[in-house]
């Protein structure tokens, strides 16, 4: 009789209680988002899509040390290098198969050079395998650019590794 | 004619919603009531065990996030924790408070996905959408912490992968207090919803006897009222200094295990706020040259350490000769991770005691005598993530 009462009691009292949150939830905002009308800005961490940086006179910052190639968990990296006319070492051939990236961000931790960088971008999705295969000119970024590319790369090297504000 | 007697066996799964995976459970039917159950496993065969043993230790950490994926934190922190045991490294002070903090709200985070998905197998549909709804604040955590929303790779050995970010504190001061506030509209939904009581109370009950003899762990052993928990038997990365209880259960059925589930829930935002009370200003590395990776900004200004960030990423470190069991208290239970070293940068054999595999093994005895539709109940209050399963 106890337990009929009792279950009587859940029945009328305390599950109108919860059917009321349900309720509350129709004049609530929605926390959804209409993707891809509406994107979601992610972290200033995040690790997406890779980039590679450049100085401020255009030349590549990537020397093609090799040493992201050797931090790579997926042994996603292939590069080839070659020396330009004024003698310095730069990649020919850099590629990233984003099919074994796993974008743990190693490379980027690793970059001796402030190189290479995970992006902002993730949507890369394709119907052709080849097209993963990620090169050099995919992954430069554009050469003459409106902000201060030095000044980018210093604020995100900050902001990403959290070094504190102040001149060294 | 005589009307034959013979049970019927099916399949369930590998592709059943209610299976949280792809984990086939064969049933033998006698009418509606299962005579035998078996869980059979290997569809997600990932051979991360194996894959440990050919990378160099730092290499193999993300692989541990692909475990139980619904915890990545707390698998990074296992892995961690047992490098650093084993290469017997001393993590600062503000690294063990940090580490608490995000393996608390990893519990949370593996604890509403749980709510959810348990819910809607009985029929609670709006429960997921909540849940879900929460784990995202957690998830935006994570992406502002490592970067990546599941597979976080944020604890390092030594350390973390980076400091924290700025607003930390104050994400998740704000998560707490919101959490705070929906545990009661869950407990509003659920607990006293006598759907819900009906399709488990007294269902997939085992005893605590059971329970230890099928070495379970976490709540399905709390659930029992055995009185073990990896924070409190052999406290790892500071929990000594935390206070918090540890829930236990009368019955041992899936209700009990239920609300163990949820107090456990705030007693993580409990041991979180604590946490973040506590903080202590440090490095968030420890400063162990050749082994644990210097901080990047000292990279680029200082010779040394850019000449042991060359050693360490290309070589890695050496570990001793020797074999060390580290456990944590991961969301699902006992997680630990047994390693061997053999004196060369990679490890021997590392072998993974997982809590969700080891729990999965008390599947028979949590159905085998009850209803067909109790089969979804007992594979949902185990809380299994298949990842973790076959590894
Ligand atoms: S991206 Fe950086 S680490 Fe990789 S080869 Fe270029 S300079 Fe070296
Ligand atoms: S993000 Fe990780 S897996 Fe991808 S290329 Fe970089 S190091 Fe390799």
């Amino acid at each position: 009789m106890k337990d009929i009462m009792k279950s009587l009691g859940n029945v009328l009292i305390k599950m109108p209680q919860g059917f009321f949150v349900t309720l509350k939830h129709l004049f609530r905002k929605p926390v959804t988002l209409d993707y891809p009308r509406q994107k979601k800005p992610m972290a200033p961490r995040y690790r997406g899509r890779h980039y590679l940086e450049r100085y401020d006179d255009g030349t590549e910052r990537c020397v093609c040390c090799g040493l992201c190639a050797a931090a790579c968990p997926a042994d996603a990296i292939y590069m080839e290098p070659e020396e330009t006319e004024k003698g310095e070492r730069k990649a020919r051939v850099y590629e990233i198969n984003l099919l074994r990236c796993i974008f743990c961000g190693f490379c980027e931790e690793a970059c001796p050079e402030e190189a290479i960088f995970l992006g902002q971008d993730y949507e890369f999705s394709s119907d052709n395998r080849d097209s993963f295969i990620w090169t050099k000119p995919d992954m430069l970024v554009p050469h003459p650019r409106k902000d201060n590319p030095f000044k980018r790369i210093y604020r995100r090297v900050r902001k990403v590794y959290g070094v504190p504000d102040k001149t060294r | 004619m005589a009307r034959e007697e013979k049970t019927i066996t099916m399949n369930m799964g590998p592709q059943h919603p209610s299976t949280h995976g792809v984990l086939r459970v064969v049933v033998e039917l006698d009418g509606e009531t299962v005579v035998r159950a078996e869980p059979v496993i290997g569809y997600l065969h990932t051979g991360i065990e194996k894959t440990m043993e050919s990378k160099l230790y730092y290499k193999a950490l993300p692989c541990t996030d692909r475990m139980d994926y619904l915890a990545p934190m707390s698998n990074n922190l296992g892995y961690c924790l047992a490098v650093e045991k084993l290469m017997d490294i001393e993590v600062p002070e503000k690294v063990k408070w940090a580490r608490v903090c995000l393996a608390e709200l990893t519990r949370l985070n593996s604890h509403l996905v749980w709510l959810g998905t348990h819910a809607i197998d009985l029929g609670a549909m709006s429960m997921l959408l909540y849940a879900f709804r929460e784990r995202e604040l957690i998830i935006d955590i994570y992406e502002a912490c490592g970067g990546q929303r599941m597979m976080t790779s944020y604890i390092r050995i030594g350390g973390l992968a980076h400091d924290l970010p700025a607003d930390f504190d104050k994400k998740v001061r704000n998560l707490i207090k919101l959490i705070r506030e929906k545990i009661n509209d869950y407990e509003a939904l659920l607990t006293n919803n006598e759907i819900f009581i009906n399709r488990t109370r007294n269902v997939a009950v085992i005893s605590a006897e059971d329970a230890i003899a099928h070495s379970l762990t976490g709540p399905m052993l709390r659930g029992s009222g055995v009185n073990y928990d990896v924070r409190k038997a052999q406290p790892y990365s500071g929990y000594e200094n935390f206070d918090f209880t540890v829930p236990l259960g009368k019955k041992g059925d899936a209700y009990d295990r239920y609300l163990i589930r949820l107090e456990e829930m705030r007693q993580s935002l409990n041991i979180a706020e604590q946490a973040l009370d506590g903080m202590p200003e440090g490095p968030y590395r420890a400063h162990v040259p050749g082994v644990v990776l210097p901080p990047k900004e000292d990279v680029l200004y200082k010779m040394e350490s850019m000449i042991f960030h060359f050693k360490i990423i290309t070589e890695g470190f050496k570990a001793p000769k020797g074999s060390i069991y580290q456990a944590i208290e991961s969301p699902k239970g006992e997680l630990g991770f047994y390693m061997t070293g053999d004196g060369t940068n990679r490890p021997r054999r590392v072998r993974v005691r997982p809590p969700s595999y080891i729990n999965l093994a008390a599947l028979p005895k949590l159905s085998e005598g009850r209803m067909f539709s109790d089969v979804v109940c007992a594979i949902g209050s185990t809380d299994i993530v298949l990842g973790e399963v076959d590894r």
